[in-house]
């Protein structure tokens, strides 16, 4: 009888010591985060990636989604995009059209007749990579992260397919790689741009309508076009402090 | 995959306005209207016990460890839908082993885990230990095997170890009570707390969920407790149904209420996205949220449990009202769940259009998956009245 109670007494010992550990073991878990995070932004040598739109620039021929889909392997079915052209038009009788037939990506040409067109304007769209990022404070398991140099990346290999950031972006651009049955998103080609090239997107715009550079870099392009426009970034007022900056941005544009 | 773009190219022709293009497939199906839901019955049916237990509701004694079972049963199953949704199924367990802290949908694990193992295995297993020896002794085969193993070689029967139980179990129960607030109003928040969302931002998302979990909890105790009577072939003991039925107008009325009022300051305050809002009520989710949610799930079973507040009819027409209430008020929650996860997918983030989702039979996010998971809990409920039925429970002191 003693030593069965010795026996038991030894199991309720090493049950209490694994659970005490497991929690143990979550509670500091948050705090090694933390840490992280300090030193992420303590990263001031390194480059700080940020992309700007010049919407009065962009003729809406696509060539950019084109690129970025044959860049990336983005399936070829118009229900997966790492970016797309939006098509504004505001008609004469102030209601608003907007249209983007599969992301842009053969050229957007105006549907509304001549006549009844107040405005009209394209508006490329692409993951605004955020700072304040919604996507990765909701990752359960921390798959999706802001990288040392400001780009939001997503970890394949970690990724459970919860679809909880998908829920979370403001600006549609996440979705479930249907081959790979993880998220994907726009990386501003990150391997592209860590050999010294630019982003797919950027480098085949003919018109120059996007501008990619080092937010930290005075000299860079892209700082140099945020000091001479007035640029405004989507959705401000979710506070995501977004690294996507647009010249000429309109109110309808959502 | 030839089928799964067969099925995007038929909803991106059902486009309605602008959508962006990668929300045409949407992201949360059926299996995570199921999973709020479920984990709602689970938290509701506890409350009704602990109304019992710790609130000294002495009347509803008899559907106290009915209660308790039940939600045993459907928290077995609370998360079986979540994972088999996932894409990656096989890796789940790394929401435990690495959870992000930011993430509200991460505690989940963690919230369920205490919920399943310290609340309620151990409350019911205080409350039935004593139970287990006395049976253990008079039963034969599987079942004096499995009374053996869980009393964990704890066989006192005597007045001190049981009095000793029902302090833990009371305990427990105390503890049980901030617990089952915590996983439903937890389950609001994950939905709550996406501000890209406006039909599921809003910081009474967490109580909503917490009081229609405890009406559609205490519906299914109700509707449960007639069925197993009627199968046991017992007379319903009508002073605790008519308690029950009490219980669940005064949640109904502040479930409703609660629900109301997010509605009206929606409407009320006008935001950016309340255009297209206005619209989705008025149009898609029409028929799922006026006439299931609002007059089926709650003002006719409001009607008629009011009314029996001031006006007692027969027996046999209560007993009849209150199954028939009950699976209203169980169908109301079920739609209130459709609306809230589904509808807040239905019209695009750019607030200019809508998706469509289309239901399919077969498949993971299929109805009849779906229903194999609401199954499930009655087998698994079955199967636990079989093996502890309440009934034969001894009492103590004798």
């Amino acid at each position: 009888m003693d030593r069965i109670n010795k026996n038991r007494r030894k199991f309720f010992q090493t049950s209490v010591a694994l659970v005490g550990g497991t929690i143990f073991y979550s509670l500091i878990k948050p705090f090694e985060a933390i840490a992280k995070e300090t030193t992420i932004e303590k990263n001031v040598d390194k480059p700080l990636w940020g992309m700007g739109v010049d919407i009065e620039k962009c003729i809406g021929c696509g060539k950019c989604t084109a690129a970025c889909k044959t860049e990336n392997k983005v399936p070829e079915v118009p229900f997966y995009f790492r970016t797309w052209v939006e098509q504004y038009t505001v008609k004469n009788d102030g209601t608003v059209k907007i249209e983007s037939p599969n992301g842009g990506i053969d050229g957007l040409v105006q549907s509304v007749p001549d006549e009844d067109i107040f405005k009209s304007f394209m508006v490329p769209k692409l993951c605004n990579h955020c700072s304040n990022a919604p996507c990765v404070q909701a990752c359960p398991v921390g798959a999706t992260f802001v990288s040392p140099d400001g780009v939001v990346l997503v970890d394949e290999t970690y990724c459970i397919g919860c679809r909880y950031c998908i829920q979370a972006c403001p600006y549609g651009a996440r979705y479930i790689d249907p081959i790979k049955k993880v998220v994907d998103k726009c990386t501003f080609c990150y391997h592209r741009i860590n050999e010294g090239l630019q982003p797919a997107c950027v480098e085949v715009c003919p018109t120059d309508a996007r501008i990619f550079g080092d937010l930290r870099d005075k000299k860079s392009k892209l700082v140099k076009f945020l000091q001479k426009n007035q640029t405004q970034v989507l959705k401000p007022h979710l506070n995501t402090h977004s690294k996507v900056f647009y010249n000429g941005l309109s109110s309808e544009v959502k | 995959m030839e089928e799964h773009y067969q099925h995007l190219y038929e909803l991106l022709s059902q486009v309605d306005g602008y959508i962006y293009p990668n929300e045409i497939e949407m992201n949360w199906g059926l299996m995570i209207v199921l999973y709020p839901y479920i984990t709602g019955l689970v938290a509701g049916a506890f409350i009704l016990a602990s109304l019992e237990r710790v609130f000294n509701v002495k009347v509803l004694k008899p559907t106290y460890e009915l209660a308790l079972l039940t939600a045993l049963s459907f928290l077995f199953v609370a998360t079986l839908p979540l994972v088999s949704h996932l894409t990656q199924p096989l890796s789940a367990y790394r929401i435990l082993i690495t959870p992000n802290p930011t993430s509200a949908m991460a505690i989940f694990g963690f919230v369920y885990l205490w919920y399943l193992m310290v609340v309620l295995l151990l409350e019911i297993w205080f409350d039935y230990r004593r139970d287990f020896v006395i049976w253990s002794k008079s039963s034969i085969g599987f079942k004096k095997f499995f009374y053996k193993i869980i009393t964990l070689g704890i066989n006192d029967t005597d007045e001190k170890s049981a009095k000793r139980d029902d302090k833990l179990g009371y305990f427990i129960t105390l503890i049980g009570i901030p617990s089952a607030f915590l996983l439903h109003g937890y389950v609001g928040f994950i939905f709550g707390s996406i501000k890209a969302n406006p039909w599921w931002s809003t910081v009474l998302m967490p109580v909503i969920f917490l009081f229609s979990a405890m009406v559609s909890g205490i519906a299914l105790v109700m509707v449960i407790y007639m069925i197993v009577s009627w199968v046991r072939k017992v007379k319903i003991d009508m002073p605790c149904l008519d308690t029950i039925a009490k219980y669940l107008f005064y949640i109904l009325i502040v479930d409703f209420a609660l629900e109301s009022l997010d509605q009206i300051h929606r409407f009320y305050e006008a935001e950016e996205s309340f255009d297209i809002i206005k619209v989705l009520v008025n149009g898609k989710l029409n028929i799922t949220l006026l006439v299931f949610q609002v007059v089926i799930g709650t003002i006719i079973p409001l009607s008629v449990l009011g009314l029996f507040q001031v006006y007692k009819p027969s027996e046999i027409i209560r007993k009849i009202s209150y199954f028939m209430t009950g699976l209203m008020v169980l169908f109301g929650i079920f739609f209130m769940r459709w609306n809230v996860v589904l509808g807040g997918q239905l019209f695009s983030k750019s607030f200019s259009g809508f998706t469509n989702y289309k239901i399919n039979i077969f498949g993971m996010e299929g109805t009849l998956m779906a229903a194999i998971w609401m199954i499930l809990p009655c087998l698994i409920l079955a199967f636990l009245l079989w093996l502890m039925p309440p009934w034969k429970k001894t009492p103590f002191p004798s």
